[in-house]
């Protein structure tokens, strides 16, 4: 097990209209650890020495919870494809390496201490459509309506996403649109929640756009740094049917 | 009401009710309900749909989850889970989760573990995320709609009693550290369960007793502390500085045949790094679970299959740096379903090389995302070489006492999911959990709920500035100033590892009356130093994660102790509670005769012995036998 030494400039703010600053810590770590293993590191040794431990989010550390957000040397979830920072492990990085830690930057996260951030307005882009609108027990058996296995495969990978905001933080329009036409694909291309698509399309965005994120310019930096790799081909498809919803009408 | 938790019991609750027209308040410490550790789950919910025609029944699963948890359940509870199981299938689908399909576009089941029949329904190895964010949406319908008025980053502190019911709870805003008072006709709980009480468990890093536990002061009984499950397959300990254990889904089981090395010279040498796994010959290998269960091979529940490896490290056979591991191999299972493939695309002598390739595709199709987690933490690959795993906590059966209607002996006071005690017995069986969540919060509390207020609809809005309320709040206030003003000189986090060792080494896989005594008075000993010599920085009127992790820990200690003495008073052996004493031909022994109860305790401080509670276990419909998997 080889040990590292490792300078990490890691962002402290008090509230969100604190300024902020970088602050400059060295930490002893090994290349087994994860990346929130040697930040127990450094606020062990900070409530040692009675300072205030760098408050950051995580909870799961088996990258599927969502919780864990921050940008590492520039990157949301740090320098490994298709990976959380809980699921990064020490192992990518080299002894004596300089690391910048930084919060997930949006005007639709504000920063509520340190690394961590509102993420309030994802919630709220799910509650004005994200859903399928049945009611517990008006259920008919669930091999009634077939589902070809592509298209269930399909929507199975935008369920995928965890709901972590990297996509937002790597646009730059910080942007949502990956987000949402995740949860705008998955519902929509299954049957059951195909009905009520149109609606679900344009509140969903409407309510992107209320929250203050940016528009989509398609620079693809959010498929790139998702974690979960969700394709941008959602956005389209989400485009696609926003477009169609907002041409058509019952009448 | 109150609905405190938003897993998937607390979600589907709290969305439920919120149809039925119930006002109701909903809580969470997480910045969103989508973040409960039911996400995490993986490997699937059992249901009694018989879709694979392989004679699965409500009584079989009922029969299966009974046996599964050695004669430690109660009857009716798990009769009525097995009822709800089909229609949870049904509700989830309607939702929109995308379940696994077969290529006719209907839905696909795999086995577990404990069970002969093919009745676990999964979304690839996300089975626990896709289900939650059923529930999260269908909760965030009711958000939107009004009728769930949502508390994010918001604690439950204490329940609040007025004349004996509970009427309401104190909640600590986690970002002002501000203590608010809620009042309620009802509390629902569904806060889960208490396994990090051994710092290392596959629980996520905030999964804590202390709603729980603060019902328990309050009077509210936990029943069976000591049955704590142990998961089979998770990643080995690899040092120190480790914060959480991973877990690799029991699906894998299925496809995964567990084995070491027959003699300990090859163990040693691998030990060592001195030989590879893939080097040894098939009649080199022990596997051990086919070999000593051959009706269930890989596929015991968990316990029994746990227990096997820690004998197999015990004697000297682990694979692992520290001893303290055996392989989990998918060669097998690559070259059974790459010869499948060749064979389907006319090809039926397929050399090894031709099958490979799609061998591992299917293999990828079923556990790609567990083979992927495996490699990023250990950075092996175990398309090449088998994996290691080695048992760890990772679900606790025991939990506060409910009766049928899921009501604590606190009136008006429910607890849903894992945080109860009533459907796993001693052991739960795999793809259960999340079955019993989903059935406690959408089939079973919106009726069940009604038998309570049905006495209450002439009791007025409860006044959350009453004494009860502002005598609980001053208590907790007490609390947590108490803690801010040890300012000792160690961490948290120091105190939290070295009560999960002592419960590891003590309350673990294996359990003695000596290594319990002793467990009793190293608690008590660390709770007393605890309370003297805890460091917790910051304000209690701030955001200050570390006070979070203080007033925990502090529950941890008091549960702990609770829990050794529930280990040490059940003498038998019996699912996740082995006791050394108790054994019979290597297995564990059962003592019907005197322990077919429910061991309830009542707590009141830790000056006082708990007094314990006997609720008998009646089987009318199950024979009482050897748990047999052979």
């Amino acid at each position: 097990m080889s040990a590292m030494k490792l300078t990490l400039h890691i962002w402290r703010q008090r509230h969100a209209n604190d300024t902020g600053t970088f602050e400059t810590h060295v930490v002893d770590a090994n290349e087994h650890m994860s990346f929130l293993e040697m930040l127990d590191v450094l606020n062990q040794t900070l409530i040692e020495q009675k300072k205030e431990p760098v408050a950051f989010e995580h909870d799961c550390r088996e990258g599927i919870c969502g919780a864990c957000s921050m940008v590492i040397n520039g990157r949301p979830h740090g320098p490994l494809g298709g990976t959380t920072a809980c699921q990064l492990h020490m192992r990518h990085f080299q002894n004596g390496d300089h690391i910048w830690v930084e919060p997930f930057r949006a005007k639709a996260f504000p920063v509520i201490r340190d690394l961590v951030v509102d993420r309030g307005s994802f919630d709220r882009i799910i509650q004005a459509g994200g859903f399928v609108s049945v009611n517990t027990g008006a259920a008919v058996d669930g091999n009634t309506i077939p589902i070809e296995k592509d298209l269930a495969s399909q929507s199975m990978d935008a369920a995928a996403c965890i709901g972590c905001g990297a996509c937002v933080a790597a646009c730059p329009n910080g942007s949502a649109m990956l987000f949402t036409a995740a949860k705008a694909s998955h519902l929509g291309l299954l049957p059951q929640g195909e009905v009520e698509n149109a609606r679900r399309v344009q509140a969903m965005v409407h309510q992107h756009d209320k929250e203050g994120f940016g528009r989509c310019s398609n620079t693809y930096a959010c498929e790139a740094e998702c974690p979960k790799e969700i394709s941008v081909s959602n956005i389209a498809r989400l485009n696609r049917w926003y477009l169609k919803s907002s041409l058509t009408s019952n009448v | 009401m109150i609905v405190v938790g938003t897993g998937l019991a607390g979600a589907a609750a709290a969305a439920s009710l919120g149809e039925l027209g119930y006002n109701v308040k909903c809580f969470t410490f997480h910045d969103s309900p989508r973040r409960a550790h039911s996400i995490a789950a993986q490997g699937g919910i059992n249901a009694a749909k018989n879709y694979q025609n392989d004679g699965d029944s409500i009584h079989r699963l009922f029969y299966d989850t009974v046996k599964g948890g050695d004669y430690r359940a109660r009857e009716a509870n798990v009769h009525r889970l097995a009822e709800c199981s089909t229609d949870i299938i049904d509700q989830c689908v309607a939702q929109g989760v995308p379940f696994a399909r077969e290529y006719g576009g209907l839905l696909e089941n795999r086995s577990f573990g404990g069970v002969q029949v093919s009745r676990t329904f999964y979304a690839r190895g996300q089975t626990g995320q896709q289900l939650l964010l059923g529930a999260y949406q269908a909760l965030s319908r009711q958000i939107a709609l009004g009728t769930v008025q949502m508390y994010n980053r918001h604690e439950m502190m204490d329940v609040v009693l007025v004349d004996g019911k509970a009427r309401g709870i104190i909640a600590r805003n986690l970002l002002t550290g501000e203590l608010e008072r809620h009042s309620a006709h009802c509390v629902i709980m569904a806060t889960g369960g208490y396994g990090n009480v051994f710092y290392l468990s596959t629980n996520a890093m905030g999964c804590n007793v202390s709603a729980a536990w603060r019902a328990v002061k309050q009077g509210a009984l936990m029943a069976n502390p000591c049955f704590t499950q142990i998961h089979p397959t998770c990643i080995p300990v690899s040092g120190d500085y480790q914060s959480k254990l991973t877990l690799m889904s029991e699906s894998l089981r299925n496809d995964g045949r567990i084995w070491v090395p027959k003699s300990k010279e090859d163990a040693a040498a691998i030990r060592s790094g001195k030989k590879k796994a893939i080097e040894l010959k098939e009649e080199e290998r022990d596997y051990f679970l086919e070999r000593r269960y051959p009706a269930f091979g890989n596929l015991v529940p968990r316990d029994v299959a746990s227990r096997a490896a820690k004998v197999a490290c015990d004697e000297g056979f682990g694979v692992n740096a520290t001893g303290l591991a055996v392989y989990l191999d998918f060669e097998a299972a690559i070259q059974r379903y790459g010869k499948q493939e060749a064979n389907n695309q006319g090809n039926h002598t397929p050399d090894a090389a031709t099958l490979r390739k799609p061998g591992e595709a299917k293999v990828a199709e079923l556990y790609g995302n567990l083979f992927e987690m495996y490699e990023k933490i250990t950075g092996d690959n175990p398309y090449k070489t088998p994996m290691m795993i080695y048992p760890a906590i990772h679900y606790t059966m025991g939990g506060l006492w409910v009766d049928y209607n899921l009501e604590t002996n606190i009136p008006g006071l429910f607890a849903l999911g894992e945080c109860n005690f009533s459907d796993h017995g001693a052991n739960r069986l795999g793809a259960s959990a999340l079955m019993q969540g989903l059935a406690d919060g959408y089939f079973v509390i919106p009726y069940t709920v009604g038998i309570f207020l049905s006495n209450e609809i002439r009791t007025p809005k409860f006044n959350p500035d009453g004494p009860e309320f502002k005598a609980t709040e001053k208590a907790v206030d007490d609390r947590l100033k108490a803690l801010m003003n040890v300012k000792g000189n160690e961490s948290v986090e120091n105190f939290h590892r070295r009560l999960g060792r002592i419960m590891w080494d003590y309350c673990g896989m294996a359990r003695n009356a000596e290594g319990l005594n002793k467990a009793l008075g190293l608690i008590r000993e660390l709770r007393e130093e605890f309370h003297k010599n805890v460091f917790v920085p910051g304000s209690d009127r701030d955001f200050n994660p570390e006070l979070e992790k203080a007033y925990r820990v502090a529950d941890f200690m008091e549960m702990g102790e609770l829990m050794v003495m529930d280990a040490l008073n059940r003498n038998e052996s019996c699912g996740g509670h082995f006791r050394e004493e108790y054994t019979a031909d290597n297995e564990a022994q059962r003592n019907d005769e005197e322990y077919a109860y429910v061991a309830a305790w009542e707590w009141t401080d830790t000056n006082t012995p708990p007094t314990l509670h006997k609720e008998p276990l009646k089987f009318e419909n199950v024979e009482l036998k050897t748990r047999s998997y052979k």
